[in-house]
């Protein structure tokens, strides 16, 4: 799981009605833990940064959804 | 003034007609944590905020703007040459009956735009909160129509657009820091 997802594990009743997520995911970007920005850090090429939306590595956050295949936050083993 | 660039902040490209995913994105044209909301708000609050932050303010503004340019033409391109058959089938029979083929400012729920969406209070702190919380609002409306979408060429601009929300964030915050004058380490040049 990506660092900027944190997960918790939240409580299923024997009778819900939609099969439960046994695990929930929500997102905690970069902006959360940088404080106010320091000069002189690490850059990203310009073409680079223009995809990516920032020019910092340190700003960088990038999604995926929790539920694509490719991610599995919600894998249904066990 | 505005001086106005004949090209998008970033490119928008759309694999295929969906009009569903249009149902989808309008939130984020008309709705209350949209691209219009957060341009409006920002454009507002700039005149009564410390000088200090004036111009953030006003950068951020115009680049919700371009934003906004970029949300236009994702629906426009989901939704272009559409047939009433794909309309009803994507649940738009309203806004059709009510609006044709234009866009309108309204919710992904068919709610017009509203200026209650928006706060100014003329107080810095409780503005840049309130701006803060807009940007990680927006970010999480990205992260739910990026959930829903399954238009990989649209996903990339959408996360171009969520990752933009995360640098306002940034500072948003930066600037509650400046109006504290309370930097942990002031550096000096």
């Amino acid at each position: 799981m990506s660092e900027h997802r944190k997960s918790w594990k939240p409580y299923a009743g024997k009778n819900d009605p939609c099969p439960p997520l046994k695990e929930k995911t929500y997102e905690t970007p970069p902006n959360l833990y940088l404080g106010v920005q320091e000069p002189g850090l690490e850059q990203y090429k310009p073409a680079d940064a223009l995809k990516k939306g920032t020019l910092w590595p340190a700003l960088f956050g990038p999604y995926e959804s929790p539920f694509a295949p490719s991610t599995r936050a919600n894998k249904k083993e066990d | 003034m505005f001086v106005y660039e004949k090209k998008l902040l970033y490119p928008v490209k759309v694999s295929s007609c969906n009009p569903k995913l249009a149902k989808y994105l309008i939130e984020q044209y008309g709705g209350a944590d949209g691209e219009l909301a957060a341009a409006l708000r920002y454009m507002n609050q700039r005149y009564t905020i410390p000088d200090k932050v004036i111009g953030l303010l006003t950068d951020i503004a115009m680049e919700e703007f371009s934003h906004l340019e970029m949300i236009a033409t994702m629906v426009f391109k989901l939704t272009k040459d559409a047939t009433p058959d794909q309309i009803r089938d994507a649940g738009l029979e309203p806004h059709y009956v009510n609006h044709g083929s234009a866009l309108y400012y309204e919710n992904a729920g068919g709610i017009p735009f509203n200026a209650s969406y928006i706060a100014g209070k003329g107080d810095p702190i409780a503005d840049l909160y309130e701006d803060i919380a807009a940007e990680e609002k927006a970010r999480a409306t990205y992260q739910y129509i990026i959930d829903l979408s399954d238009d990989p060429d649209l996903n990339d601009g959408l996360k171009f657009l969520r990752e933009r929300e995360i640098v306002h964030g940034q500072r948003f915050r930066e600037a509650v820091e400046m109006l504290k004058e309370n930097y942990s380490e002031r550096k000096v040049f």
